[in-house]
């Protein structure tokens, strides 16, 4: 039996634990307070992520390998020519929520202590910037008072812009078992209508952008109802008077807000009258509410009514920031935001960069804020900055505005990327590639979205040459002279430096101190239980609950409410752009599929980069499910499949973040979204650009199957996922079938000795080829007229074996059926069993199934990761004959 | 014997002549007095089966139908050897070689079809053979006996049944085909080629476009001289260059004749009082050379002739389905096509395998099957229903059972 480790999963900011052997074989940790055992569909599939496939082993630059040495020495070299030449402001670093704190907390020493800028900004930025402004403007301090144990407690959660079903399914389950136990309300804000949403008892399906009016119609009403908790407030908070009159201002008139959010105004005051009168309540809130030009003050708003009633840092009660990214805390407490200094300090404070300045010992300290994503990377494109490193992200497809911002990548003058992957649209720009260790490779800590550390644990030696993050600016750092002020031999040596900074002249000024750790010994540290910050000196247990003593660390110790106004969105629709495109994620992927994407059955959920569309939007422009269509913003365009959805509301599109240059021929969601930020946390808007979507008339399709990974050409639209052994190429144009015989094969890539197998219908534009050996099938292609070609699981399922094909294989596969061969499923919906929507519906309608635990008892759908869980309920809803009313 | 029987001559104690009296007999057993004449002195066998005959995978015992047993017990008068010379219309009565005379009420021709000889120099040298009778295959078996070369002139059917068996008997075999491929009639150039790569696998050699000039040889064959100049040794030379209906005799005695003898829909020729089947006819212009249509004949016939006037023969979409030196073939209809046909085709060639479907106004016209046949029943069926292909067209060539 091989050893097992206990480490945490790479994907959202719930932060699970998860046992892995060294084979790669995973589950979650039972013992782990965030998950409890349980793992979410991706979670589980974390396994299957671990295949070398596109894994970059060796230093690059230029494109050429090179030694470890000529690689640091070219980086630090050209780091340094920066420097002299152009001054730090020259230089800048993007980074990610997928670093692990050590690696963060050494990226900052470098840039902000060491090379005089605070130009570092991460990923976060665009994720988690608005939560953190909204924390500092309440609480003083970037923090989250709550835990997950509140959403076990909470008599109403409300969810806002936050598909937690899809994006936190661990935490949504553990919502849904509380509301089995004890009937816990749930409401979910959000334009649309998610899996989430679905099996709320309210849905408001908000008009996009108007959360600030509908709070703080909340908090008029929670006034003009007296359902205040007024001693709290006048104990404990400062600036009520204010914020609710410009509340009741703007908002005192719920038939007014309702009007403006676009709700049912009995809707709305049932939501009123359920928060007013439910003292354990929870408001959780993601990039629905972070992603906007308004995103601090929509924290605010929010904040403001757990402020007014009192429920804050209480058991069942607060306001819950959902973070996206396994780490995005931890970028955060080392101060990975260009804004922030390290360690919850603020460059505001002159006294707080000379603390840290001393306690690096730091020759160059920075005195300002660096530049903010959207800012940094326009400082690239005009050119300022001349030395960019990015670390484990992808910006030239996640950022907003991502065509310029891959231009700019194209024209600086030097591009670091250190990345597990070489296959990334950004590593495609970079002067120098550095590999870095991955999840399962590398070792020290992540903070999840309540505070909780824990260890992230290597079980296997990184491929090739790769390294840690933290080693890789460690040598840099020594090659530009540093070497004493980067001693690090190993993650626990930085975990110490970061924990003491944190206590360092902290005289309780700071809640975030870590002073317990400081002194954590190296065996101690390798097995850390995971712990809640803070975690002061003489406190090692850690801290379940923040501001619990209504104590808040702001220089009146008071919370603060923010007087906030509703502001529209910064571009709002017209006339040759109709609709509001909005952005998101999927179920079964994660950020730019770099991981995900490997993994065959993940990609069965959604297997084509798809656009939501009403039914009502898709009828007006001639546009059917299944459709291509082409999208186009003010910033750029995209090609995706439309997909007509009852769910998505009038007026607005869904796009999943997802889709890159190595999965799609364009579909970058952040090439179409504008690049308007928030004034204070700079967050991007990526939830509301103006869009217009046009059909785009096909004349063939194709399917490829191959086991190459190569890139089409644009000249039409294409997506790739994989399979199981191979790699699924969906291909459409405009060209007539009939003209696209040549075309197909020249897509094929033959081997001496492969024996072809064809099928030609010329007439009707029907081209399918095979090539097959005596290692079984090696590529096959259907051409044919949109919506013609043949169900081909089958044989995409023959390339999982390596075998000879038999007579019968060899005459049948070309009609996507193998003879004898499998049956179809329909789409994927519960992804560890693979069982797909038609066989639900089937056994639904077969045996009277009447929830989703008796289907999970027939078909163990849903049984293992529960991510499909809400969309079961909704097949059962949709599928089950309505009974007639008694 | 019922005394009053009429009587029934039939001419030709062949496949398809007695495929009729087999089911007369058994329709009507006392309907008859029968006679039945035949040239060759063996009881009625399967003339099919002389390629595996030759090719020494049966013998004469096992193709034999009919001994002449058979016929005493269905109280037939058979003359066995007797060939036919004359016809006496006036009289009702035909006559043999040997002088041997039988009066008719109904005679069936069913005379069959002829070799084609090339006229050229040397074609009646010994050691020239046709390939239609056992007398032939004997021939042959006792020329592959001592080895040697063989020179099959001809790449259709028969032809390379006859190159398949000699080989198998050990000769080196060599096909000269007039045309750019084999088999033009059932297959296309690319099923052609196919064939011609599996006999070459097969130790047959083949050359194509090949004009025999002549056949060299003092007193037996030597070697046959191509229009080329080249010259091929050879101690057999095999003609299977096609066959003509034998007409010989109903010309004799002025029944209409084009290229076979005239028949109506009745199978009657200009004679009320004589019928014929078989490859020695034409009908609506057609003439024959495979046996499915032709049994077809020989049943409405006998229906006829036991009362069922109302049988009439109607020529039906036919396939050819043989094995071809063991390949599976399957040929049906149009397989060549025009431009206003379309086709749909699949290709396994490192399995030898290919299938042509050619369609017209989304109906089946020809099907052709190389290596894999199995559908062939299924084509045929959309071909001779001429149901239309649009809904089932993707599955046609897969599963045409499941389109059909």
């Amino acid at each position: 039996m091989s050893k097992e480790t206990h480490t945490t999963c790479p994907y959202c900011g719930v932060g699970c634990g998860v046992v892995a052997d060294s084979d790669g074989n995973v589950r979650g940790d039972s013992e782990h307070p965030a998950n409890l055992g349980r793992l979410c569909s991706k979670g589980s599939a974390l396994g299957e992520t671990l295949r070398l496939s596109g894994r970059l082993l060796h230093p690059k630059a230029g494109g050429l390998r090179v030694a470890w040495d000529t690689a640091l020495d070219l980086v630090a070299q050209r780091f340094r020519e920066a420097l002299d030449q152009h001054g730090p402001e020259s230089i800048a670093f993007y980074v990610s929520g997928q670093l692990l704190t050590e690696d963060y907390y050494v990226a900052n020493k470098l840039a902000k202590g060491f090379l005089g800028t605070a130009n570092i900004d991460t990923n976060s930025r665009l994720c988690m910037s608005s939560s953190v402004a909204g924390h500092r403007r309440a609480f003083g301090e970037d923090l989250v008072p709550g835990c997950y144990e509140d959403f076990d407690s909470a008599d109403l959660v409300v969810l806002v812009g936050s598909n937690t079903a899809w994006c936190h399914p661990i935490l949504f389950q553990r919502l849904e078992a509380a509301r089995e136990k004890h009937g816990t309300r749930v409401v979910v804000i959000d334009p649309r209508r998610t899996a989430s949403a679905a099996s709320a008892d309210l849905h408001l399906p908000i008009a996009s952008g108007t959360d600030v009016l509908l709070f703080n119609g909340l908090l008029a009403y929670l006034a003009a109802k007296d359902a205040i908790d007024a001693e709290y407030i006048g104990s404990h908070t400062s600036g009520f008077a204010e914020a609710l009159a410009t509340a009741t201002a703007e908002a005192g008139s719920l038939a007014s807000v309702a009007a403006r959010c676009g709700l049912d105004p009995r809707d709305l005051k049932l939501f009123y009258d359920w928060f007013a009168g439910t003292e354990k309540t929870v408001t959780a809130y993601s990039q629905g509410v972070n992603q906007s030009s308004a995103g601090t003050d929509k924290v605010n708003a929010i904040i403001n009514c757990h402020l007014a009633t009192g429920r804050i840092g209480k058991p069942g009660s607060g306001p819950f920031s959902l973070t996206g990214q396994p780490n995005a805390m931890g970028g955060r407490e080392v101060g990975g935001l260009a804004n922030q200094l390290a360690a919850h300090m603020s460059f505001d404070d002159p006294a707080a960069i000379d603390k840290v300045c001393r306690f690096w010992n730091a020759p160059n300290m920075a005195q300002r804020p660096g530049l903010p994503a959207v800012e940094m990377f326009d400082a690239v494109a005009d050119g300022q900055i001349k030395a960019l490193w990015i670390m484990g992200t992808n910006p030239a497809v996640s950022m907003p505005n991502a065509g310029k911002v891959r231009q700019a990548l194209a024209d600086c003058p030097f591009v670091v990327v250190s990345d597990c992957t070489g296959e990334t649209d950004t590593a495609e720009l970079a002067h120098v590639l550095l590999p870095a260790a991955g999840w399962s490779e590398k070792d020290g800590t992540v903070t999840n979205s309540e505070r909780r550390i824990s260890r992230q644990r290597a079980f296997r030696a990184p491929p090739g040459e790769a390294r840690c993050d933290w080693a890789i600016v460690t040598g840099v750092a020594e090659r530009l002279g540093y070497a004493a002020s980067f001693p690090y031999r190993r993650a626990a040596d930085i975990f110490r430096e970061h924990a003491a900074l944190s206590a360092f002249e902290n005289d309780d000024a700071r809640r975030f101190d870590l002073g317990g750790l400081m002194h954590i010994d190296d065996a101690a540290y390798d097995t850390l239980a995971p712990v809640q910050w803070p975690v002061s000196a003489g406190r090692d247990e850690g801290t379940q609950r923040l501001l619990d003593d209504a104590l808040y660390p702001t220089e009146d110790q008071r919370g603060h409410f923010v007087a906030v106004r509703q502001r529209a969105p910064r571009f709002a629709a017209d006339a040759a752009y109709p609709l509001i495109l909005n952005t998101g994620r999927l179920r079964d992927q994660w950020h730019t599929m770099t991981r995900t994407g490997l993994v065959p059955r993940l990609s069965l959920h959604r297997p084509e980069p798809c656009v939501e569309i009403a039914p009502g939007d898709a009828a007006k422009r001639g546009i059917s499910d299944g459709d291509l269509v082409r999208l186009t913003t003010s910033w750029g365009t995209a090609l995706a499949e439309a997909r007509v959805a009852p769910d998505q509301p009038d007026g607005s599109l869904f796009l999943p973040m997802h889709w890159s240059d190595q999965f799609a021929g364009r579909c970058v969601a952040g090439a179409l979204a504008n690049p308007a930020v928030d004034p204070i946390s700079h967050q991007p808007e990526l939830k509301h650009t103006p869009v217009t979507i046009e059909k785009v008339v096909t004349g063939f399709e194709m399917l490829l199957i191959t086991r190459r990974r190569f890139k089409p050409s644009n000249s039409f639209y294409w997506s790739r996922r994989p399979g199981m052994g191979c790699e699924i190429y969906r291909l459409r144009g405009p060209q007539p079938a009939t003209e696209m015989a040549d075309a197909a094969e020249a897509l094929l890539a033959p081997q001496e000795g492969w024996e072809l197998i064809e099928y030609r219908d010329p007439a009707r534009g029907v081209t399918r080829l095979a090539f097959v050996s005596a290692n079984g099938i090696e590529e096959c292609l259907f051409l044919g007229q949109p919506g013609r070609l043949p169900e081909a699981g089958a044989v995409i399922d023959l390339f999982a074996g390596k075998a000879p094909l038999d007579g019968g294989c060899r005459l049948s596969l070309l009609s996507g059926a193998i003879r004898g061969g499998a049956t179809s499923h329909g789409r994927i919906i519960c992804t560890c069993f693979h069982v797909g929507i038609d066989t639900i519906r089937e056994a639904i309608a077969a045996d009277e199934i009447e929830d989703v635990h008796a289907l999970g008892r027939k078909l163990r759908a849903g049984t293992n990761c529960g991510s499909c869980i809400s969309e079961l309920k909704e097949i059962l809803r949709r599928t089950r004959r309505p009974l007639v009313a008694g | 014997m019922n005394s009053e029987a009429k009587r029934l001559v039939l001419i030709g104690n062949g496949l398809v002549g007695m495929r009729a009296i087999e089911e007369i007999v058994a329709r009507a057993p006392n309907r008859y007095a029968i006679t039945v004449f035949g040239a060759e002195p063996y009881g009625n066998y399967d003339r099919i089966q002389l390629s595996p005959m030759l090719a020494g995978e049966k013998d004469f015992a096992s193709i034999l139908l009919h001994d002449h047993g058979w016929y005493a017990r269905h109280g037939i008068t058979f003359r066995a050897g007797q060939k036919i010379v004359g016809i006496d219309r006036a009289a009702r009565e035909v006559v043999s070689e040997s002088g041997i005379r039988a009066a008719y009420d109904h005679l069936i021709l069913a005379t069959g079809s002829m070799p084609l000889m090339l006229p050229i120099e040397g074609a009646a040298l010994p050691g020239v053979v046709s390939f239609r009778t056992v007398a032939d295959v004997e021939a042959m078996q006792k020329a592959a006996a001592t080895g040697g070369k063989a020179i099959v002139i001809g790449g259709g059917l028969l032809g390379l049944e006859a190159a398949y068996g000699l080989r198998r008997r050990g000769m080196e075999v060599t096909v000269l085909h007039l045309m750019p491929h084999l088999m033009e009639r059932q297959l296309d150039p690319v099923a052609g080629a196919m064939l011609r790569k599996d006999l070459a696998w097969r130790g047959i050699n083949v050359i194509t476009n090949a004009t025999a000039e002549a056949i060299l040889g003092s007193n037996h064959v030597e070697s046959v001289i191509l229009a080329d100049g080249c010259e091929i040794a050879a101690s057999l030379v095999v003609m299977a260059i096609g066959i003509r209906p034998n007409i010989e005799l109903a010309l004799s005695c002025g029944l209409s004749v084009n290229r076979g003898i005239e028949i109506d829909d009745r199978l009657v020729t200009n004679d009320p009082a004589i019928s014929a089947i078989g490859e020695c006819v034409e009908h609506r212009g057609e003439v024959f050379g495979l046996v499915a249509p032709l049994y077809n004949m020989a049943r409405t016939l006998a229906a006829r002739l036991c009362g069922d006037h109302s049988a009439l023969y109607k020529p039906a979409a036919t396939a050819t389905r043989l094995k071809v030196t063991g390949i599976d073939v399957f040929s049906t209809g149009d397989i060549y096509g025009d431009e206003d046909t379309e086709i749909l085709m699949f290709r396994d060639a490192a399995r030898g395998i290919y299938k042509r479907l050619v369609a017209r106004d989304e109906r089946l016209v020809g099907a052709l099957l190389y290596g894999d046949v199995q559908g062939g029943a299924d084509y045929l069926d959309f071909i001779q229903s001429r149901r239309s292909i649009k809904a089932p067209r993707d599955l046609l060539i897969f599963q045409p059972e499941m389109a059909a």
